[in-house]
């Protein structure tokens, strides 16, 4: 918490979620109106696999708290082979990113099918809440996009 | 700079109770590009759409932001509306303040500023979108259809009827396949050979139905409305052109003891042989395995017989490579080998037999000729047990998992035609559940038991063991008596699992077909789209789904080849747009991106690259853009940044991220 | 006496077999030698324990009837295991009379005489799987 806290902490979060399985989920949990904090904005990908590490460091970069990557259960994805590419590559980000002084518990990887508007918008309050308990992310940050 | 309209819908009060729209589209005046924004009640309205083409007219607009419900509802509206107002439709796109904003948030003002960065994110993002065109590729008008049984001739037919070239690829050397095994079929009881046997000369006289027996698909290649299939000809040794059917050959070759592939094993054949009496084509094959000619270069009696010259023993095999545009893979199913399963003795016993090979045995053209008689002793039996569920519901490595669907049903047809046919015969059916939901089935069910004094027990057989006496004693249970029976039987018929034909997983592999863990050919969706692969062209029809019965498996391969003529009805396909795409002047052909993507869409060509002045050909990759459905594996792999995405580009969604955390 | 868990929940737990695997195909039965001496069969034992009902189970005179050959186990098409949850009952019995072994004088009462060590030819067997 910065000592001269100007606005209450508003995290940003980011939420990456493949157009078959996680964003049909969010739309379900939409639809079932379950709720989850407005701190999170989804951004829509064809699938996981299309997500480039460079997409997260650069949330991170211009301000994100955190971030999310949400896809099809193994097995399931649109494409086949998808999200297996994203889970790996996840797995070596996020480490990487604890090393750099991210800790683990700002990033997230959660598989959510079309069916899970629940699972959906119960990750999203987990997640929220994580973020706000780990405060404003300070690393990565680019400094010029602080006001 | 782009000329972009924002519209806000409120979709009555969905959005507009909890956001406040007239500020979102207020707010989004002020990012970059934007040049008209308003709000309306129903954007998805033909008024709404309506306001689109009026503002892209009035205002020269060259993008389009929709913010409304969520795009797996009206993108497809709005890119028409789009196209219709005379922008390409793939400059549009839509903020989801419904089903990620009005609807799951409570508080005015943090909905409200939420749906402005959503809308943020949309501009910026359309701000960097293309005018994307989709692709054409051509369809070539055949059809290709891998299996003869039931299934792919019913398929063949149907597409044929229609108007279109198919080719039957089968590898045995007559069509007809389990169903031409079979005595009678349920619920009706007709006799199997004569309801498939005008279907298959209806196929063989069917002018646009080229058949291919005894054959092979070896090899596949391209994509949906234009694959190249290399099919083997394996060399049958017999001209087919001269071959006259007469069957003298078979009659006089002395290499009789060859077992019957056809009769299950249960009977023998010549080395040179037809399948079956009403096999089509009805030319015989020869068997050069067990053939004398062949392994001792002696006798030749078949060609010395042959009143036509056929014989053919320089015959080799013969591949044929044609163009289809469609593919239907219909190549049924076996039953489960039975060597895990000892107690029920198969192995040790000629006298435990699997259904199908009691349906050999009951058939007029089998091994018995029709007659129920032990196989050991050609004894008549007094009792018999049939044993439900052999393998099937079975989650240890020694059987499946899932119910093989037909064997109630004909468990319950051999259990009444028997006690019709021999009245003094005791019939006993050991059971977990019986499971009879078609149309008919139940009522089938109940009349053996109830009119033919078939004799149901609810219970499983622990063992059936083989006496010195030459019977069975048979363990099992009865679960509503809470009594073991132990009893003698005389033929014990197993209800063995089925599973997809040997041979499946190669084919399903040239296809790049999703097949699962028991084989079975993957569908599109498994309640929405039972008929399709997710390969685009590739389409399923009978027991290769899944286990089905006879009525199933037409209706299946109807729907298969309704599937089929959609596409082939098409002169072109276009191709999604939103598919990957290589800088040719960043790109090294490293081939990294052809190793990660799904499709096989990407390729290597040498071409001629003027980079910055420096002319010479480099090996670069090449998308296939009616193979690629564009999930971007590639653009991530990529190590030199030169693969993209169009849709979705990287500077795209970089702009979406800057424009949510700024 | 159970300490909190019921008696079915012990059994369950020492044994390692989940009852609602069982499909009520009754193979186990079929394959059971000793069926006919026993007063509660193999197919009831999985149902009594998923219906939490292991007091019948424990006092019956099936618990020393099996012969451990485990052929229910070995045949059962869902995995279930029901011979072990007589291993479990068994266990339970010995734990309720306060010691975790049985004095060879005990077991003759319970014991058929023509059968051997019942308990002894059951740990074996159970070591070696």
């Amino acid at each position: 918490m910065s000592i001269e806290a100007k606005t209450e902490f508003k995290p940003k979060i980011v939420a990456f979620c493949c157009n078959w399985c996680s964003y049909a989920g969010a739309d379900l949990a939409g639809s079932s109106r379950l709720g989850y904090p407005a701190d999170v904005k989804i951004i829509r990908v064809p699938c996981s696999c299309r997500v480039n590490p460079m997409f997260i460091l650069r949330a991170f970069e211009k301000g994100a708290d955190g971030v999310i990557l949400c896809g099809c259960h193994p097995g399931d994805c649109h494409y086949s082979t998808g999200n297996y590419y994203a889970r790996r590559r996840m797995t070596l980000l996020f480490s990487m990113l604890d090393y750099l002084g991210v800790e683990q518990g700002r990033t997230r990887v959660e598989w959510v099918s079309a069916a899970e508007g629940m699972k959906f918008s119960a990750t999203m309050n987990e997640f929220v809440e994580k973020i706000y308990s780990l405060g404003e992310n300070v690393r990565l940050g680019d400094l010029r996009c602080r006001n | 700079m782009q000329r972009i309209g924002v519209f806000v819908c409120h979709c009555g009060s969905n959005i507009a109770a909890t956001v406040d729209v007239a500020r979102v589209a207020e707010m989004s005046l002020m990012e970059p590009g934007v040049v008209h924004a308003e709000d309306y009640q129903y954007m998805c309205s033909e008024a709404g759409q309506a306001k689109i083409a009026e503002a892209v007219k009035e205002k020269g607009l060259t993008g389009i932001v929709v913010c409304s419900c969520s795009p797996r509802m009206h993108e497809t509206t709005f890119r028409n509306a789009a196209e219709r107002a005379g922008i390409n439709p793939y400059m549009v796109e839509i903020a989801n303040i419904r089903e990620h904003c009005s609807w799951i948030h409570k508080d005015r003002e943090e909905a409200t500023k939420k749906a402005v960065i959503l809308a943020r994110a949309a501009i910026a993002k359309v701000n960097l979108n293309a005018p994307l065109r989709p692709g054409e590729s051509r369809v070539t008008k055949r059809a290709l259809v891998i299996g003869g049984g039931i299934a792919g001739i019913q398929t063949a037919l149907d597409i044929a009827d229609a108007g279109y070239e198919v080719d039957i690829v089968e590898k045995t050397p007559s069509i007809g396949g389990r169903m031409s095994q079979l005595d009678k079929t349920f619920p009706t009881l007709d006799c199997s050979a004569c309801i498939l046997t005008p279907k298959m000369v209806e196929a063989a006289a069917h002018e646009k139905v080229k058949i291919y027996t005894y054959s092979e698909v070896e090899q596949v290649s391209g994509f949906v409305g234009d694959f190249t299939v290399d099919i083997r000809k394996k060399a049958r040794s017999i001209d087919m052109d001269k071959c006259t059917g007469c069957g003298v050959c078979s009659e006089k070759c002395p290499a009789k003891k060859n077992p019957s592939e056809f009769n299950r094993g249960l009977g023998n054949r010549s080395a040179v042989y037809t399948p079956f009496a009403q096999a089509i084509p009805n030319v015989p094959v020869i068997d050069r395995e067990n053939c004398i000619k062949f392994k001792t270069g002696k006798c030749g009696v078949c060609s010395k017989v042959c009143q036509a010259g056929a014989i053919d023993y320089e015959q080799q095999d013969e591949i044929v490579t044609e163009k289809y545009g469609a593919i239907v893979v219909a190549t049924g199913f076996d039953t489960i080998k039975l060597d895990d399963f000892d107690e029920y003795a198969y192995n040790q016993s000629k006298d435990v037999i699997t259904s199908l090979e009691l349906e050999r045995v009951m058939n007029a053209a089998g091994p018995t000729n029709g007659h129920l008689e032990r196989l050991s002793d050609g004894k008549a039996p007094k009792n018999m047990v049939f044993i439900q569920c052999v393998g099937s519901r079975d989650v240890t490595c020694r059987g499946k998992e899932y119910c093989s669907k037909i064997c109630c049903m004909y468990t319950a047809k051999h259990a009444m035609l028997i006690r019709d046919k021999y009245p003094d015969v005791n019939v006993t059916v050991f059971y977990i559940d019986v499971r009879t939901p078609g149309k008919n089935f139940d009522e089938f069910y109940r009349r053996a038991v109830e009119e033919y004094g078939v004799n149901y027990v609810k219970g499983q057989v622990g063992k059936v063991a083989p006496q010195p006496s030459g019977q069975l004693l048979v363990q099992g249970v009865d679960l509503l008596d809470n009594k073991q029976i132990l009893m003698e039987a005389d033929m014990v018929v197993l209800a063995t699992a089925i599973e997809p034909e040997a041979g499946v997983r190669r084919i399903a592999t040239m296809l790049t077909a999703s097949i699962d863990t028991n084989n079975f050919l993957t569908e599109a969706h498994p309640k929405l789209r039972p008929v399709e692969s997710p390969t685009a062209g590739v389409f399923l029809s009978g027991v290769c789904q899944g286990p089905k019965d006879i009525p199933e498996t037409v209706a299946q391969a109807g729907a298969a080849a309704v599937k089929a003529i959609g596409l082939l009805a098409k002169n072109k396909l276009l191709t999604n747009p939103c598919t990957a795409k290589s800088d040719e002047l960043l790109c090294n052909g490293c081939s990294a991106c052809a190793n990660v993507c799904p499709y096989g869409a990407i390729s290597y060509e040498d071409k001629e690259v003027n980079d910055h002045g420096i002319r010479e050909v480099r090996r670069i990759a090449a998308v296939n853009n009616a193979l690629c459905q564009g999930c971007g594996a590639c653009t991530v792999t990529c190590p030199s940044g030169a693969m993209d995405l169009q849709g979705f580009s990287n500077r795209q969604i970089i702009a979406e991220v800057d424009a949510i955390c700024r | 006496m159970s300490f909190g868990k019921s008696q079915a929940e012990q059994i369950r737990e020492i044994s390692g077999v989940n009852p609602y695997k069982c499909m009520k195909c009754g193979k186990c039965s079929a394959s059971c030698p000793s069926f006919t001496d026993m007063d509660i069969k193999p197919h009831q034992f999985v149902s009594y324990v998923q219906n939490d009902d292991a007091e019948a189970l424990v006092n019956s005179k099936s618990l020393w009837k099996c012969l451990s050959c485990f052929a229910c186990v070995e045949r059962c098409p869902r995995d279930v295991k029901p011979g072990r949850l007589i291993d479990g009952a068994r266990q339970v019995v010995v734990r309720q009379r306060g010691a975790d072994y049985l004095t060879p004088e005990e077991i003759p009462e319970r014991l058929d005489p023509e059968l051997p060590q019942q308990l002894l030819v059951s740990a074996f067997r159970r070591y070696r799987r």
